[in-house]
């Protein structure tokens, strides 16, 4: 409430004294710092911000991306993406120290993911201390594209500024993405292989947003610099941290029904499961099966059974077996670019 | 309610500024700062302009950038612009002039090549700043020739802040190794490959060569990469030599622990590290003086050091930390290298017409054919010019090709490509110069007959111990007296199987072989070649070293460049074995000739003997034999 009191008073008193005003603001120390060299800056940044290394390998299909850390204790934010379909996601810290990390859990709207490592007293971005950026601000992008950095080596940095807010999804059918909210397009070329999951934060290095996954336009071929804002996945990845989204562990006394689901009860044929984590992926359905009816199709990726995630065919089959075949269920499937929600219920 | 205000706030607070903004820019006090560091840059930007070169092969087919270092007209690019260039090329500068340029030097792994422009003696060249200083943060800018932009002969400059230090990038191919190099954000587009790379102040940090693509085509995606200036400054002596300077190895492989520290996984029995002590699952602490950590630490502190140069290693043993000095060989075979050169730069003796070769086209259309991911591939490695194989080059008809200009017979004389040489006239000409300034101190070519040293063994060495030692130094035949006993040295036979005194690697055959280069100089002693620069521990600076080969020893001959006195020597018979070296120290005259009055020999890390000579006497002509 000070600051508009200021201003009104400002106003009072003429021009002059505005502008002092935001001279001030605008010049202040740390600007004026800016100036010569981001370093301090940089360096503040820098130990927040970590390695991540996963499944893919694969020419296109980097097993790499970014991410950092979002509490002392070792929550990480990054995108949730194909890297993350592993036994072992490696994390290093921008120190060096190497950790196998944990999926937390993940939400396939915005495409968010939370790992943790066992670590205490890290350095981290505050996600309600995130700041708003306009059109026109200037920004640092913090990440390791190209896998660039190893063990202690120090993600790579970016400079360039907002050159668009807007929703993404006003370029639906051009980019495949899931989300759809609101994102900062960015003039430097930040979104690079191994990028996602990077932070974006304003020229003082406090944070304002994720750098997203790698988007090109189906139409024109041109691929999408941006960040989504903190303030669209804080409430996910808080969600997330408390318990929402979760994958296994189980509750071992959790009782198993007599009669569970299964697949093939439901008329759901999955891909072969050839790898430890083989994402669920619809190979065919029955005929007027449960699933059938609810309009389940063939390569639709399941996500979640009744709000759990289903990581892995294992991990589907395994999640049906606590479920009572006499309650509806519930999936979350994943159909290109759509997210579908359907119940299945068995007559 | 709180929440509701804040956007409304910054809403207001918005409008206020862009209602004022012509009033705050009218405030002269107001914008002084904002004026001030960008008069900084325009100033910056102004002087580093002057010293950038746009590289154009002759005949105008392919091209990049370069940067002058010297008044005289050395300037540094990248191996792969004057790759397909060859040995003579135009430069234009931002005065809107064309110069002449020939190849000196190439440094073909680190994709680093010196040229000289000619015509000048003031040419303007920047200075080159402490790239280990450069901060991950710091604004830098590329001058250079991006999409051979400059035929207006006005460079680009492109800005940006540095992305990463220390960066390791590994071969592309069997070449174009960028060690410990620098990332920027700043554009680095096809065209500006050999151009430099400057921090805020306009000094040189680092030469731009290649960057990171992937999927979105053969221009910058904001990761480019330069060789940083301080690697360079290690080369630039051996560069200057008109070599083709081969990178070094350890002679010894490393891997991460468990633990993350840096042990060495494998190791050559025949290294230099091997006999200094080296030996496997030892860790390596520093290197270069440079703390190891990684394995690409360890790549990044090796990388930046040419072929042939001695560097400090500590390792790691039990707990037990020792510190060694370790002669590090070639990455590459001599025949190797130059049977890569010789198959990639054909020298081009006269004035024959070249096949044609477009314009680097980064358009992404052109995917080079081999087998590299294209992330490894040099920025303007011009794939018509590298990759297309030679037998569709005759294919271009004849009335097709540009006809390239012949070479001036004036600068005809300034290129002599010859083997392991990108350029032998320039190493020539530092050869001459290396022994112009050393006999400056006395002339040795009239002093053909015996040289009689009297002296004593002085405390320090290890194997000699103390006691008296003559030495007669002859032009066939030496011989010595030593506590040891008599030793004989006689040039008819190799010199390998005459290494007395014992336990000395050789002293007696070294003093010989350092008389007959006094006397007969570079040029009859046998092959003599220049080096370049190394560091030698009792030249404060790099040394200038002079190689030469006879009987069956090579031996290097390092130079103090103020003084220009003969420092040290090193004497190696064969691969495997250790050199011997004798330091010299204590010149005082001698018939008007400045002669060492104290040898340090050693060998390996050992301090074999200190010799220091009560008397010098050297017979200006042979005696008759009895």
């Amino acid at each position: 409430m000070n600051v508009p009191h200021r201003l009104a008073r400002a106003v009072r008193r003429g021009y002059t004294a505005i502008a002092t005003t935001l001279v001030l603001i605008l010049l202040g120390s740390p600007t004026a710092r800016a100036q010569s060299s981001f370093a301090g800056v940089i360096d503040q940044a820098q130990p927040k911000i970590v390695k991540i290394f996963g499944a893919g390998g694969l020419r296109g299909l980097e097993a790499y991306q970014s991410g950092f850390l979002i509490s002392g204790e070792g929550h990480i934010l990054t995108v949730w993406s194909y890297v993350l379909d592993s036994d072992v996601i490696t994390v290093y810290l921008n120190d060096g120290r190497k950790f196998q990390a944990q999926v937390v859990g993940m939400d396939p709207r915005t495409e968010i993911a939370v790992l943790k490592i066992e670590a205490g007293s890290l350095a981290h971005f505050n996600l309600e201390e995130a700041v708003p950026l306009e059109t026109g601000h200037r920004v640092l992008a913090f990440s390791n594209l190209f896998g660039v950095a190893v063990g202690n080596e120090a993600a790579s940095v970016l400079k360039g500024s907002v050159a668009a807010k807007t929703d993404l999804s006003a370029r639906r059918g051009a980019y495949e993405t899931n989300y759809r909210g609101p994102a900062y397009v960015l003039d430097a070329m930040t979104n690079n292989p191994g990028a996602a999951g990077g932070a974006l934060t304003d020229r003082q290095g406090r944070l304002a947003g994720l750098l997203g996954k790698e988007l090109r336009s189906s139409v024109t071929n041109i691929w999408l610099d941006y960040a989504i804002p903190i303030p669209e996945i804080a409430g996910p990845a808080e969600e997330i941290i408390a318990g929402k989204f979760r994958p296994m562990p189980r509750d071992e006394d959790a009782k198993k029904p007599k009669e569970p689901h299964s697949l093939a009860l439901l008329g759901i044929q999955l891909v072969p499961d050839f790898l430890p984590k083989t994402p669920p992926f619809v190979e065919g359905i029955k005929p007027d099966s449960a699933a059938a009816r609810a309009g389940i199709r063939p390569d639709d990726l399941i996500l979640f059974v009744n709000q759990r995630i289903a990581s892995s065919c294992k991990q589907l089959a395994d999640e049906l077996t606590y479920i009572d075949r006499l309650d509806p269920l519930e999936l979350t499937i994943q159909r290109g670019p759509e997210l579908v929600e359907v119940t299945l219920e068995v007559e | 309610m709180r929440v509701m205000q804040v956007p409304r706030v910054t809403k207001i607070l918005a409008a206020l500024l862009l209602l004022l903004a012509p009033l705050a820019s009218q405030a002269a006090e107001v914008s002084q700062l904002v004026l001030d560091a960008q008069e900084q840059r325009i100033v910056a930007i102004a002087r580093a302009t002057q010293s950038a070169v746009a590289v154009f092969a002759n005949g105008g087919s392919g091209g990049g950038s370069g940067v002058v270092i010297t008044p005289d007209g050395y300037a540094l690019t990248n191996f792969h612009v004057v790759q397909p260039a060859g040995n003579y090329m135009k430069c234009s500068m931002s005065d809107g002039k064309l110069y002449d340029a020939v190849i000196v030097g190439i440094d073909p792994v680190g994709d680093v090549a010196l040229i000289k422009l000619l015509g000048r003696d003031d040419f303007p060249a920047a200075t080159m700043a402490d790239s280990d200083a450069v901060q991950v943060g710091d604004w830098c800018f590329a001058v250079g020739n991006p999409f051979l932009l400059a035929t207006d002969f006005q460079p680009t400059v492109t800005y940006g802040i540095v992305s990463g230090v220390h960066r390791y990038q590994p071969p592309a191919g069997t070449l174009l190794e960028y060690a410990d190099c620098i990332q920027t954000d700043a554009s680095i587009n096809p065209g500006n490959s050999g151009g430099p790379l400057y921090d805020a102040r306009g000094d040189l940090i680092g030469i731009n060569g290649r960057g990171s693509f992937e999927k979105r085509g053969r221009v910058n995606v904001g990761v480019g990469y330069a060789i940083s200036i301080n690697q360079i400054k290690k080369f630039l002596g051996c560069l200057r030599a008109g070599r083709i300077v081969d990178h070094a190895t350890l002679g010894a492989t490393v891997s991460a622990s468990d633990d993350g520290r840096v042990m060495v996984s494998n190791i050559l029995e025949s290294s230099d590290a091997y006999r200094r002590g080296l030996r496997y699952d030892d860790e390596i602490v520093s290197f270069g003086g440079r703390p190891i950590g990684t394995v690409n630490g360890f790549k990044n502190a090796l990388g930046i050091y040419p072929k042939g140069w001695r560097v400090p290693l500590v390792l790691r043993r039990d707990g037990q930390e020792q510190e060694i000095h370790v002669r590090l060989t070639g990455v590459h075979a001599a025949e190797e290298l130059l049977h890569l050169m010789t198959r990639e730069i054909a020298p081009e003796p006269g004035p024959k017409p070249k096949p044609g070769r477009p314009l680097p086209r980064p358009d992404g259309d052109q995917q080079p054919p081999d087998k590299q991911p294209p992330d490894k591939q040099p920025p303007d490695k011009q794939p018509p010019d590298k990759q297309k194989p030679d037998k569709q080059k005759p294919e271009v008809p004849d009335h097709a090709k540009p006809h390239a200009p012949p070479v001036p017979p004036e600068i005809q004389k300034l290129i002599e490509p010859r083997g392991a040489f990108a350029n032998y006239y320039f190493n020539r000409l530092n050869r001459d110069r290396v022994w112009s300034a050393f006999q400056a101190n006395g002339d040795f070519s009239q002093a053909t007959g015996s040289w009689k040293f009297t002296g004593e063994l002085q405390g320090g060495g290890k194997l000699l111990g103390g006691g008296k030692v003559e030495v007669t130094l002859a032009g066939d035949v030496s011989s010595g007296t030593f506590p040891q006993g008599a030793a004989k040295v006689e040039e008819d036979k190799d010199l390998d199987q005459q290494l007395d005194p014992p336990g000395s690697g050789g002293l007696l055959a070294a003093l010989h072989l350092w008389r007959r280069m006094l006397v007969d100089g570079p040029q009859k002693f046998g092959e003599v070649y220049y080096y370049g620069t190394a560091p030698y521990p009792q030249v404060g600076e790099l040394a200038d070293v002079l190689v030469g080969i006879r009987n069956v020893a090579e031996t290097n001959f390092a130079f103090d460049p103020h003084s220009g006195r003969l420092a040290a020597l090193e004497m190696s018979i064969a691969a495997d074995t250790d050199a011997c070296e004798i330091r010299f120290s204590d010149y005082r005259e001698v018939a008007g000739r400045q002669v060492p009055h104290e040898l340090e020999v050693r060998q390996g890390e050992t301090t074999v003997a200190v010799i220091r000579w009560s008397q010098v006497e050297l017979a200006l002509a042979p005696e008759e034999k009895p």
